[in-house]
């Protein structure tokens, strides 16, 4: 109807002082991106200790520093996006608890401490019993702690692009995207999975980056006939909208090259293939997940 | 007791009084505002008209600004103003990202989220805000929608249903309202911010953060 209207009022703004736009940006994506990282690895060593519990077995220890590394670097960049980043401790002393923030806050310290609970049980206690035990109740908490930056999208009302259905799936997505895509380059280093396990990273990855592809494309096609806010957001990655180009890049690293290259890599057994599927997904989620953060901070709310 | 606003678009001529009380009254910084009036033009010329548009925090009666901040600085008082707590504030920005209406923005000198509180400190003490006061031609009307005697109350009942709120399908209830208003003064996506069409081209923006 907007549309419509536009031609008919030739209504130009001539005086405004609209606030700035981008308020979330680089570090907010590296937020995300290493998040997914951290909670990923765990889901799939989680898969490969029930899978296969032999070759997995020496990877609790590496996968546990990986994802501390990660989650780190998580909470890292989010309390640096902070600009009173020493009032961080107000989150846990005056908490909200309808804000996703704060509900993601609490559970991501319990995540750490659950990593520290298996890094012990791992590196010096050698326990492995109490670290598969503590692990599935580590792969419990990391699906909320995966989920929370959705909620927190989705209580970002005046951002109508962003919506909790899709952005869940995107998260779950992009975690076990990129964790099969960390651990098939952890096992170039180590070098302890069979091929048969190395495939199924790669399926995981394929999987992940063709769900994650379906989801973007469902949301530039359809999404537009669905409220104006919605349309008017996507332009800037449609035709020579200004983001267009970053866009197709991370589509294109993140998920059209993995899916293609590990279909390759299976059927030609090349796990080198896979080696570059799973190099493009991680550079490429960066991207995408950066492209879909700033556009609808583009559009101006007043 | 509800506090709530009403600008009666049919008055207002443009001449940014309020936004100027505001940024006096509130020390509001440089390159930031509480209050600002948006100019549309309409029409092609000689068929043409300007119209001017109030925008301030709507003070919802379910925010989504209140919701989201991890920390409470954003919060209900009693006579229903979303107040901010500065000093409680993380500078998040999730509150930012969270209103629909752009009423938020990070303080360049304190580094918190600030927005219009409707003069919450000039209303404890009985006093009309700051844009109320200044308002040559009374466009302005402030006081207790729950009350039916007030000003406001009244003012919404005479005016015979011509009384809207912006995105109102954002179902946030807000406590701002507007006599006169259309879809090209309330919603933004109903006209062009064309480059070079702006009567001031050379705004100047301080940085949002000292440290980004």
């Amino acid at each position: 109807m907007v549309h419509e209207s536009l031609a008919a009022t030739n209504a130009v703004v001539t005086l405004d002082v609209a606030l700035p736009s981008v308020v979330w940006g680089w570090i907010i994506t590296m937020n995300m991106w290493a998040k997914s990282v951290g909670t990923g690895v765990i889901f799939m060593l989680f898969y490969l200790l029930k899978k296969y519990p032999n070759e997995a077995g020496s990877y609790r220890f590496p996968v546990v520093v990986i994802s501390i590394v990660f989650i780190h670097l998580f909470l890292f960049f989010t309390v640096i996006d902070l600009h009173q980043m020493f009032r961080f401790w107000h989150i846990f002393f005056h908490p909200h608890w309808t804000s996703a923030i704060t509900v993601g806050a609490w559970m991501a310290t319990l995540f750490v401490g659950l990593l520290f609970l298996l890094a012990f049980a791992s590196f010096i206690k050698k326990d492995n019993a109490l670290f598969d035990k503590t692990l599935t109740w580590t792969v419990v908490l990391a699906i909320p702690v995966t989920l929370y930056t959705a909620g927190l999208m989705a209580q970002s009302t005046a951002r109508e692009l962003w919506q909790m259905p899709t952005e869940s799936a995107q998260m779950i997505l992009a975690a076990t995207l990129s964790g099969s895509a960390a651990m098939i380059l952890l096992d170039t280093y180590f070098k302890k999975l069979s091929y048969e396990a190395k495939r199924d990273l790669g399926i995981i990855l394929a999987l992940s980056a063709l769900g994650a592809f379906i989801l973007y494309m469902s949301e530039l096609i359809f999404g537009p006939m669905k409220a104006e806010e919605v349309a008017a957001t996507l332009e800037f990655i449609k035709g020579h909208g200004e983001y267009t180009t970053m866009f197709w890049i991370g589509q294109v690293f993140a998920f059209i090259a993995p899916f293609v290259l590990v279909i390759l890599s299976i059927s030609s057994r090349s796990e080198q293939l896979l080696k570059l599927a799973a190099l493009s997904a991680l550079a490429g989620l960066w991207v995408s997940k950066h492209v879909w953060l700033v556009i609808p901070q583009l559009l101006n709310m007043s | 007791m509800k506090l709530g606003f009403l600008v009666d678009l049919h008055l207002c001529m443009g001449c940014k009084g309020c936004e100027i009380a505001c940024k006096v009254e509130n020390e509001v910084p440089l390159s930031t505002w509480r209050l600002r009036v948006k100019y549309v033009d309409v029409g092609t010329f000689p068929e043409t008209k300007r119209t001017f548009t109030p925008l301030r925090c709507n003070h919802c009666e379910n925010a989504p600004c209140e919701r989201i901040c991890p920390v409470s600085a954003l919060h209900y008082i009693e006579n229903g103003i979303v107040n901010i707590d500065k000093e409680r504030c993380i500078g998040c920005a999730g509150c930012v990202m969270a209103c629909p209406y752009g009423a938020i923005y990070i303080d360049p000198e304190t580094q918190t989220a600030d927005k219009c509180t409707y003069c919450a400190h000039r209303v404890a003490s009985s006093m009309m805000p700051a844009c109320v006061v200044a308002c040559p031609v009374e466009a302005n009307i402030f006081g207790d929608i729950e009350d039916p005697t007030s000003n406001i109350s009244k003012y919404i009942q005479q005016s015979n249903g011509d009384v809207q709120v912006r995105k109102p399908e954002k179902g946030t209830n807000p406590h701002h309202f507007y006599v006169g208003g259309g879809n090209v003064t309330l919603n933004p996506l109903a006209s062009h911010r064309v480059e070079g069409y702006s009567l001031f081209n050379k705004l100047t923006h301080l940085p949002i953060g000292g440290h980004h």
